[in-house]
């Protein structure tokens, strides 16, 4: 008995503070505002005890998912992050692609692209604000000011104040962004594919689309996924850039996380933690399968 | 080997034993810091980090130096976000049960969800004491009073929201007189469409709250003050004809707006009209430091009316200081109180920070040209509450009117569909 706590207990000790730091802080958390998402907690009065707040199940997230406007924020996300995932996937894939090659001034393109990522979203948000000005003809500023000066007129429009699509053109600037990234991520892959098998794919006779096809895509697929996850899970949180382009009662650019907030600040926190946990879901779906499959890779 | 493992876990158990050290350690640190000493200080709460608000600030501290020598003033202002930065702040440190001594909030309903959360106490004494519900107009302290009878806050200072600004040379070149009186809404609107057709932008407006802003004086306009008072005490029905056509007015005004109205506070939307971009805005009257910080002076380069149709009729909101529950310094803030309310702090204040005093006894003739204006008016107009700066409803109802007049500038929404978003909003 002794012996085995001798064994187990020192890791244990050890393992111990970050345990019941994580325990607390991140999963404790996560069930307090789960069950905060179960009641009816949608006043200051009741979120400070003056009156009762009642065990409703899941009444706060059928209204929610019932209700137009938050239909409209889960639109808009699945825009944001489609957009917003293609584009960075084509721009950063291009990029790398280019620069694979051995190619003069290699380095400087490269931190040219990743430049941008070092830069806050709140920051490129304030100046992307006044590139994507919504301002068109005599009173343009910004990009539609740029497209009259080049004689492409017809390609002004209102930007993020198109109440559909105003959600994409917030995806240009995470675009811009992030696709440096994406392009080191994919650099990094076709370094680590050997000369030798693309020698021994040239020998054999394979054209240069047949090796791509069969020989690098194949190699790139873990660094796409990854490249795919990490770009998700940061389009689904998006907040920061939105908040700064926008505003949070703009009714065009609302996502859930700016729900979340609106409801936050007007004392709605059953209403804020389930948006929250509507999120977290979301997210999960995501990252999940991921985990599990790296796990899985790992054990072999 | 064997000195190597107890070693491990010596470490491990200093750790776990510093952590909870630590977490006891900060659990226990939370009301002890400001002192109880007879002296004593007091921490004051506001928005007001910079500009005109910042010397507002620091002339009401001057006085309350002198007024009370023996406590120290704590300023504890958050910048940011136009107030929402110190919003966010105060809701979390309230639920914390860590209240400032005294904060800042805009006086009226939006103080509701406050009182219902028990936060913050009845002052209706101090109004006795301070002789204050004879100093300010009975209007006024009727609008202050909650749906008990009681009172929560002390205003410091008045500001009036239904003034429309114009550039009188825009005007001029496009054909209209600048000192045209406008009996109603529909006569404006006529010169609005004229200044659209002529390429100008009639009248600037920028992001949702400015939107609800301009709405909340276009219904004042066209249901008069008694109807719109009614909107937030549930008398005036939301889904009446009368509001309908209120809405199509709006509309209209809407359409002859910016484009790039979503993307401007207001000091952007303000500035169009002083650049001569824009023909007028609606905005309320701490516009007018925006044009004189530019040396512009009013009937020259700008002018300031009531917006048209609510002549008569002043659309308030105010700044006003509360007592919060469980003030560490109660004292101290019931001493900050009374320079808020006292002659001297409102006319210091207000001078710096181009406001009017909630007091009557003010002598005008210390205030600027526009101010002394505004004090006229508030003496003798009908006064009626803000919904855009929280006077007439709790923050829910403005969240969700905001909500709805967002969707319906972008268009997402048909003006019936508007309508009868604005009616579930108010009914809460």
């Amino acid at each position: 008995m002794l012996k085995k706590l001798r064994r187990v207990g020192p890791p244990l000790l050890l393992l111990a503070p970050s345990l019941i730091l994580v325990g607390v802080f991140v999963y404790g958390l996560i069930a307090a505002n789960f069950s905060t998402s179960l009641t009816d907690n949608h006043t200051a009065a009741q979120a400070t005890g003056q009156k009762p707040a009642a065990f409703v199940w899941f009444t706060n997230y059928l209204d929610l998912l019932a209700s137009e406007d938050f239909q409209h924020s889960l639109t808009n996300l699945v825009l944001y992050t489609v957009v917003f995932l293609a584009g960075t996937m084509v721009m950063g894939f291009l990029w790398a692609w280019m620069l694979e090659k051995p190619v003069k001034g290699e380095g400087l393109f490269r931190s040219v692209y990743l430049f941008p990522m070092a830069v806050s979203f709140v920051a490129s948000g304030v100046v992307w604000r006044w590139l994507l000005n919504s301002n068109q003809d005599e009173q343009a500023s910004g990009l539609n000011r740029l497209f009259q000066v080049v004689g492409l007129d017809v390609l002004q429009n209102n930007w993020w104040n198109n109440v559909t699509f105003g959600i994409v053109a917030i995806a240009i600037p995470a675009i811009w962004q992030l696709s440096g990234y994406v392009m080191a991520l994919f650099l990094a892959g076709f370094r680590g594919i050997p000369d030798e098998l693309r020698e021994a794919a040239r020998v054999d006779g394979a054209s240069e689309w047949k090796l791509y096809r069969h020989v690098l895509f194949p190699q790139l697929s873990p660094v796409a996924l990854s490249a795919l996850i990490i770009i998700g899970h940061m389009s689904l949180k998006a907040f920061d850039l939105i908040m700064s382009i926008s505003k949070p009662a703009n009714y065009q650019t609302k996502v859930p996380a700016v729900d979340m907030f609106v409801f936050k600040s007007s004392f709605d926190y059953a209403n804020a933690a389930a948006v929250g946990s509507i999120l977290l879901i979301i997210v999960a779906l995501v990252i999940v399968p991921y985990l599990v499959r790296t796990n899985r890779e790992e054990k072999r | 080997m064997r000195v190597n493992r107890r070693m491990t876990a010596t470490v491990a158990t200093a750790a776990v034993v510093g952590l909870t050290l630590a977490a006891c350690g900060s659990g226990g640190s939370g009301g002890d810091d400001s002192g109880d000493s007879a002296g004593g200080q007091v921490e004051v709460f506001t928005w007001w980090a910079a500009g005109s608000e910042k010397a507002g600030l620091d002339a009401l501290v001057g006085v309350f130096d002198e007024q009370h020598p023996d406590i120290e003033f704590v300023n504890g202002a958050v910048a940011g976000g136009a107030g929402s930065a110190a919003k966010d702040l105060l809701q979390t440190r309230l639920q914390a049960q860590d209240p400032p001594d005294t904060f800042q909030a805009h006086a009226g309903a939006e103080l509701q969800d406050y009182i219902d959360a028990a936060q913050i106490e009845d002052v209706s004494d101090l109004y006795d004491e301070f002789g204050l519900t004879d100093a300010f107009p009975a209007d006024l302290v009727d609008r202050l009073s909650s749906e008990d009878g009681a009172i929560y806050s002390i205003p410091s200072n008045i500001h009036r929201a239904n003034v429309v600004w114009a550039n009188p040379t825009v005007l001029e070149e496009n054909g209209i007189d600048p000192e045209a009186q406008y009996d109603d809404l529909d006569a404006w609107i006529a010169d609005l469409e004229k200044l659209d057709e002529a390429g100008v932008t009639a009248i600037s407006v920028g992001t949702t709250w400015t939107q609800v802003h301009l709405l909340e004086t276009v219904l004042l306009a066209d249901l008069g003050p008694e109807a719109y008072s009614g909107l937030w005490d549930g008398s005036t029905d939301w889904e009446g004809a009368e509001v309908t056509a209120a809405l199509e007015d709006f509309e209209t005004i809407i359409g002859l707006t910016n484009d790039d109205r979503d993307g401007l506070d207001w000091p952007e939307a303000t500035q169009l009209v002083i650049d001569g971009s824009a023909a007028f805005n609606v905005m309320g009257d701490w516009a007018v430091a925006a044009f004189e910080e530019q040396d512009k002076v009013l009937g020259e380069d700008f002018t300031a009316t009531p917006v048209p149709g609510t002549d008569g009729v002043f659309d308030f909101l105010a700044d006003s200081f509360t007592l919060p529950v469980g003030a560490p310094d109660a004292e101290g803030a019931t001493a900050w109180l009374e320079t808020v309310g006292s002659l001297e702090g409102q006319v210091a204040f207000n001078k710096a920070k181009g406001s009017i005093p909630a007091r009557t006894d003010a002598d005008p003739a210390e205030f600027s040209e526009y101010q002394q204006g505004a004090i006229e008016s508030f003496s003798n107009d009908t006064i009626v509450s803000s919904l855009a700066h929280g006077a007439a409803a709790p923050v829910a109802t403005l969240t969700a009117i905001s909500d709805a007049t967002s969707k319906f500038t972008t268009g997402a929404s048909d003006l019936a569909g508007y309508q009868s978003e604005l009616a579930a909003a108010a009914q809460g």
